[in-house]
């Protein structure tokens, strides 16, 4: 019966599809109507081909073939994203790049929303998923509620992924950073979310332990609180229901509160809540260590989640936004100061009485380098948020670098320690493939990361300075083109550091991939059993 | 540690936590989003604030597609050199009719709040198709393509009248001519009265910029994007205007 009801409702998705997909009016939302009909019709056959078909009771054991998806994913977008980010990296320092033959499809503007999602929504969002899932079975000693829900949300989540990006590099967009997707895949984007929220929820109320554990608190808050975010900032109307095009509920000063409002914590939220659930629950386990102080996580918790969603208008100081809104912002961000480090200080503590396993052991050497850039990008973001300091710092390079460090060290590397704890483990294999090369990966990202920040901060502080250089009778001293112009290097520079970043990234996948294919399987199976 | 003890209560019921959890993150965004839409400095309007024309919001529109706000802002801060280089600091009303806002957050070009008039159409033309021809130093993308692509403004009166429903001050005439005064920009040699008395001097003090912006004969992309960056910054009349104390 349920077969009938999956199979009457892709069908109509599928053939609604292609009704929109003829009345289209631009480009890109024809392009995402066939994407959309495509997917229901795969999903039509691979319901109707399986239906029928004997269900095994797996009640007893984990839902892991959805985190080995995950897995998979987070690896294969991690790698389109930073290589995006080095395409348009290479486009700043060579311009020429922005090649006039792509008729504007490939240009900086349409390719640097793709590699913002694709960082932090594609390789991040995966990462989020996949890891929340593992977490969540494993300290709640229970299956995934929703039987074969976590695979809508995976697929829905590629859905997502596939149309935000083609629908940028054809002209699709809303024009809110980070919030780029149109009416129709924020739509989408609302199912899947409301199901990660079922699945997460459903799996918490049937746990074995008594407690829920800290990992838990951070992805929960994580998920209604972004469920909150999308919402409100993405209010819009569309122009047509056959169109990409949508016009904001909101303008001016009121968009630009309700646009950092939400951009803010998509980093303190998505890649920093969340991802401390990860921090919670793989670092203890790779360390082997319990957490280092209960009461702390407590506290940091709840103030980060309270602290965090005030800091958004740091990033309108000196703006049209009152001066009040954007004081409370600045001070909220300084005070945010002590639960990010307490998060840090619970993570790096957890190391004692282990911290020899950082000679030998290349992931866990990985994790501790992530929450140090989690420590030194939350201490960086405060001083940032100190008016005279944004005052030089704001519309420069050095947020550039700032970001990168939070993201390509924080957000990064703990990812690429995940996946180097899981795995091995998912597959069931012995060992990784290859430890030297986890030590190759860590030295290039590291090696990487150091090379952006560092040259983004001397180019964001000189054009900081350049633009405000007056000479001794009051003129400006720069032409705009100077500051451009001199920037080159660092540029390069960056560049550089990126392609480091990339090369180490491929260098797990290639090892990852050998782990899977070439280690002998473990002996004993099914180390971990759910207690149902 | 009394207090922290109680804390079992809540991390023994996912309920509680994830309400609680709610409520904490909701009080931030409260008090600092729902005061800006009734605090009068935020809400105010400035003489010769108009809306966008048919042809402006539609280069506006190509300008958010090509995600020309990732390098460029459209907010001049109050400070010395900022004022010195780009004009006055931008006011909360110059942006009421940007759904969504375009202040942006990074300046990897200049600043855009005041560049309508700063340039001639001929030199915006030659600088969307390549920047490097008239800046050296330019690291922007060509966008000759414009040029190229023709339009017709089959959708703009649906654009208009969306606007309008989010709350732009777009009066039943002026939705009801979207589509001629939108052609109607972009031909000097045509009847552009109706355009000049909806959108022009006589209504907001300010006339409106009737010219083949991109000089082809058909009206293009690169008419409605040089029509859009030559009315920025340019409604309020800064010669006249007065700010309110302690605004």
């Amino acid at each position: 019966m349920w077969d009938y009801l999956k199979l009457v409702g892709l069908g109509l998705v599928a053939v609604l599809a292609a009704i929109a997909a003829n009345y289209a009016h631009d480009l890109a939302y024809q392009v995402n109507a066939v994407t959309v009909m495509l997917a229901a019709g795969i999903a039509f056959l691979w319901v109707l081909r399986t239906a029928g078909d004997p269900r095994p009771n797996l009640q007893h054991e984990y839902f892991d073939s959805v985190i080995r998806a995950g897995a998979i994913a987070t690896g294969f977008w991690g790698i389109v994203g930073f290589l995006v980010g080095l395409v348009i990296a290479l486009q700043l320092a060579f311009p020429a790049l922005n090649f006039e033959f792509l008729q504007g499809y490939g240009n900086f503007g349409r390719l640097r929303p793709l590699h913002t999602s694709a960082v932090i929504f594609a390789f991040g969002g995966n990462a989020l998923i996949m890891s929340s899932f593992y977490i969540v079975q494993r300290t709640c000693a229970a299956r995934l509620y929703g039987g074969g829900l976590g695979w809508f949300v995976f697929w829905g989540w590629q859905l997502v992924i596939v149309l935000a990006a083609t629908g940028y590099v054809l002209g699709a967009t809303q024009g809110k950073e980070y919030a780029e997707p149109v009416w129709y895949v924020d739509i989408l984007i609302t199912a899947v979310w409301v199901a990660f929220l079922i699945t997460f929820m459903g799996t918490l109320m049937k746990r074995k332990e008594p407690h829920i554990y800290v990992a838990n608190w951070f992805i929960l808050s994580m998920i209604v609180t972004v469920a909150m975010l999308h919402l409100v900032n993405n209010a819009a109307i569309p122009v047509s229901i056959f169109g990409s095009a949508q016009v904001q509920l909101y303008s001016g000063v009121q968009d630009a509160m309700v646009q950092w409002w939400y951009g803010h914590n998509a980093v303190g939220f998505f890649l920093t809540a969340g991802f401390l659930g990860m921090m919670y629950y793989f670092v203890p386990k790779q360390a082997e260590r319990p957490v280092y102080s209960y009461k702390l996580s407590i506290i940091h918790f709840w103030a980060l989640i309270f602290l965090y969603i005030w800091a958004g208008p740091h990033h309108l100081h000196y703006t049209a936004l009152p001066d009040w809104a954007s004081t409370l912002g600045m001070v909220f961000s300084v005070m945010l100061w002590m639960p990010s480090w307490g998060g840090m200080i619970n993570g790096l503590m957890t190391l004692s009485g282990a911290w020899d396993k950082l000679r030998t052991d290349p992931v866990i050497r990985m994790m501790v380098v992530s929450i140090g850039f989690y420590g030194m990008s939350t201490f960086e973001g405060p001083v940032m948020s100190i008016k005279a300091v944004n005052s030089l710092s704001h519309y420069t390079d050095w947020t550039i670098g700032h970001v990168h460090s939070g993201a390509l060290g924080w957000n990064g590397m703990i990812t690429f320690g995940v996946l180097y704890y899981l795995v091995p483990r998912l597959w069931n294999r012995e060992r990784l493939y290859s430890l030297a090369a986890v030590s190759w990966h860590f030295w290039l990202a590291t090696i990487g990361i150091v090379l952006y920040a560092a040259s983004m901060w001397v180019s964001g502080i000189m054009e900081g300075l350049m633009w405000r250089e007056v000479d001794a009778n009051g003129f400006l001293v720069n032409a705009f083109a100077d500051t451009v112009a001199a920037k080159f290097p660092m540029y390069v520079v960056r560049a550089l550091g990126g392609g480091l970043y990339l090369s180490g990234a491929v260098i797990m996948c290639w090892n990852l991939w050998m782990t899977v294919r070439a280690q002998p399987g473990r002996a004993t199976q099914h180390s971990a059993v759910p207690a149902e | 540690m009394g207090i922290l003890d109680r804390h079992k209560a809540i991390e023994t019921h996912a309920t509680l936590l994830m309400v609680l959890s709610l409520l904490v993150v909701s009080i931030g965004g409260i008090v600092q989003i729902v005061p800006l839409f009734y605090l009068e400095n935020t809400i105010e309007k400035v003489e010769g604030m108009r809306p966008y024309t048919p042809l402006e919001l539609a280069g506006r529109n190509i300008y958010i597609r090509e995600g020309c706000y990732g390098c460029h802002s459209q907010m001049i801060r109050p400070m010395r050199d900022e004022v010195e280089r780009y004009g006055h600091y931008s006011l909360a009303a110059e942006s009421m009719y940007d759904y969504p806002f375009q202040w942006g957050s990074k300046r990897t070009g200049p600043d855009l709040a005041r560049v309508g008039g700063r340039y001639s159409d001929e030199w915006h033309v030659d600088h969307f198709t390549y920047a490097r021809d008239v800046v050296p130093e330019s690291v922007m993308p060509p966008y000759g393509f414009l040029l190229r692509n023709v339009i017709d403004g089959e959708y703009i009166q649906d654009v208009v009248k969306t606007n309008r429903m989010v709350g732009v001050p777009y009066s039943d005439e002026m939705v009801e001519n979207a589509l001629a005064d939108f052609t109607a920009q972009a031909d000097p040699l045509g009847d552009y009265d109706g355009l000049e008395a909806r959108y022009g001097e006589d209504a907001f003090g300010t006339p409106v910029n009737v010219r083949n912006f991109d000089g082809h004969a058909d009206l293009t992309e690169m008419d409605a994007l040089i029509a859009y960056m030559q009315v920025l910054g340019t409604m309020v009349d800064f010669s006249t205007f007065t700010p309110v104390a302690n605004r």
